[in-house]
């Protein structure tokens, strides 16, 4: 037990990470709180009964959320994309970064280089010309070619995060296996494959959030309400000319947030070593 | 890499039959396999880029019922240099980004350090930590929005309650305070993922450097300036370009959270870029602003790439 100059120490990172874990938390109890009032408690402001819990709560923002805001459907649309996206990217990604780790192809490096500079590519600048390009196939206002945009998020991530995980594969299991006579499509499907699972896993959950979570494209490619994804619809929600529904608008993002929270709460063990594993060796 | 270059490469090389052949059947189902990501994603990024290229070099306006996209040399390029909007919006952005990746550098540094540590509730500080990173910036920017909003914000009813200066403004409205707002919500957001990118720096510095140095007499803080700090460079390279491009191409959280006002100051690069794309619908002025922003992303990772290129 430390005494002295010490135990202050001690005190005091604790003492940070608390206040780390309020900074990073408390905003979202605020907007649970938020979410859960009415709409003339919104407007009174905070404070008396309204403080840090108000009296009176009601679930009638989440309620109003789907009646009158009709927030299904943007889910249901994020959904889909989310879902789509990610099974291509899983493919994709999966081959891609087997290939890249394991078989020794010429300028793998320079592929590499090229799949990862592409994470970097500014999305603004391909606004632009996508735009004009779903114009003039009239696939505005279309929530399937938002997919195809979307891979420019997942693939490279998803890419250099299966190759890690094949490169720390021992080759041994392969070796063992194409000894024995199987073809290296045989081994991988037998041998590698099922080893591979918690990486597939690990890049699919980040894929998804990924894909869920985007709203520039969104914002540029949607016009109409129905065909909004869920980012996109919460932002129009408070465009009411009267009045900023705050606890309709919290509400919608709590509802998003569950998700979300629940997948990197179950998998954040993975996703950090999963983004982290081999990189800087 | 050059194993053709050494007389042990040369040596390697020779090898049985069946194993050449295996080499190159692999060889051939690498390329396959490969091959799917490299066309998908030169097809969403090369031909964008080639699209803006040419546009940028046309009179590309929706709005202008001229007949086709006449070539009009450089004309986009020289008024994009000679706009005060453009050049407002490079110096508002360059400003937010140098001041957002000093302060979330530092502070994703000490969270690094606090992660790095052994402690009980570790597990749950790091998970606390990544929510707020992974939920969309429609979520962040709109959370910060209503805690920086006067009557259903959580900042003003602090600062009114602790009497602190700052209580009673409306946030969004203000030249600066809109920036703060703005940043604190970036931060929040993207505080976490730059610390761990440099937890992972971190993880694999051996511990025999920090002891080594201990024996030497050297205080924590000399410890960590002389030996933790260079060692850190490839991870603190890789955390800095992610942040210092994500700064500099910073979008959803303007548009949720300001619209780039009030007025235009908030109006940055990629906002400007945006408005000019879909609200102007000139796209071959936006053209020209995007083949500057892809420069100068280019330029920033080159910079990075070149000044912490990790000493040999």
């Amino acid at each position: 037990m430390p005494h002295g100059w010490a135990l202050v120490r001690e005190f005091i990172f604790y003492l940070l990470v608390l206040i780390v874990i309020a900074i990073s938390l408390f905003p979202f109890y605020w907007i649970l709180r938020t979410s859960l009032m009415s709409n003339a408690q919104v407007a009174q402001g905070v404070g008396g009964s309204n403080g840090l819990l108000p009296s009176h709560l009601t679930t009638k923002a989440y309620v109003d959320d789907f009646t009158k805001q009709h927030f299904l459907k943007p889910l249901v649309n994020s959904a889909i994309v989310a879902l789509i996206a990610t099974a291509i990217t899983i493919v994709v990604a999966t081959m891609a970064g087997y290939a890249l780790a394991r078989l020794k192809i010429r300028f793998s490096g320079a592929i590499l280089a090229f799949i990862l500079i592409a994470g970097f590519f500014p999305v603004l600048a391909m606004v632009g010309p996508l735009f004009l390009l779903f114009k003039e196939l009239s696939l505005l206002n279309n929530i399937y070619p938002l997919i195809l945009a979307y891979l420019v998020y997942t693939l490279p991530i998803a890419t250099w995060l299966l190759r890690n995980f094949f490169a720390q594969i021992p080759a041994e299991l392969e070796e063992a296996a194409l000894v024995d006579g199987a073809t290296r499509l045989q081994a991988l499907r037998k041998v590698v494959v099922p080893v591979a699972i918690p990486g597939v896993f690990t890049a699919a959950i980040l894929a998804f959030i990924l894909a869920w979570n985007d709203f520039t494209f969104a914002v540029s490619f949607l016009e109409t309400p129905d065909k909004f994804t869920a980012p996109l619809a919460i932002v129009n929600f408070g465009q009411s000319a009267f009045q900023v529904f705050y606890n309709r608008i919290d509400a919608a993002v709590v509802i998003i947030t569950i998700p979300i929270a629940l997948l990197v709460l179950f998998a954040q063990r993975r996703i950090v070593s999963g983004l982290t594993a081999g990189s800087f060796r | 890499m050059s194993t053709q270059a050494t007389a042990l490469g040369r040596l390697a090389r020779r090898r049985p039959k069946r194993q050449m052949g295996r080499e190159r059947a692999d060889r051939r189902l690498g390329y396959l396999l490969v091959a799917p990501v490299v066309i998908l994603l030169l097809l969403i990024t090369a031909y964008p880029l080639a699209y803006n290229l040419w546009n940028s070099f046309h009179a590309v306006n929706l709005s202008i019922a001229t007949g086709g996209h006449p070539f009009v040399g450089v004309k986009n390029y020289t008024k994009m240099f000679g706009s005060s909007e453009w050049v407002s919006a490079l110096l508002r952005t360059a400003g937010f980004t140098a001041v957002s990746i000093f302060l979330e550098t530092v502070a994703a540094l000490g969270l690094a350090l606090m992660l790095h540590r052994k402690f009980p509730g570790r597990g749950f500080l790091r998970a606390a930590v990544l929510v707020p990173w992974a939920v969309p910036t429609v979520v962040s920017a709109t959370l910060w929005k209503t805690m920086f909003d006067q009557r259903a914000g959580f900042v003003d009813y602090m600062l009114g309650n602790l009497h602190l200066p700052g209580a009673h403004t409306t946030w969004l409205a203000g030249i600066w305070t809109s920036w703060a707002a703005v940043f604190v919500a970036d931060a929040w957001k993207n505080v976490p993922f730059m610390a761990i990118i440099l937890l992972a720096g971190l993880q694999v510095i051996p511990t025999e450097v920090y002891e080594a140095a201990r024996i030497d007499g050297a205080s924590a803080w000399q410890a960590f300036r002389r030996m933790t700090l260079p060692l850190l460079k490839p991870a603190l390279a890789v955390a800095l370009i992610f942040r210092t491009l994500q700064a500099f191409l910073v979008f959803d959280v303007i548009y949720i959270m300001t619209g780039g006002g009030p007025g235009v100051s908030t109006q940055t690069l990629a906002f400007l870029n945006w408005q000019t794309f879909l609200i102007g619908t000139d796209f071959g002025y936006g053209g020209a602003i995007s083949m500057m922003l892809v420069l100068i992303s280019l330029a920033i990772a080159a910079v990075y790439v070149r000044a912490l290129r990790p000493e040999t």
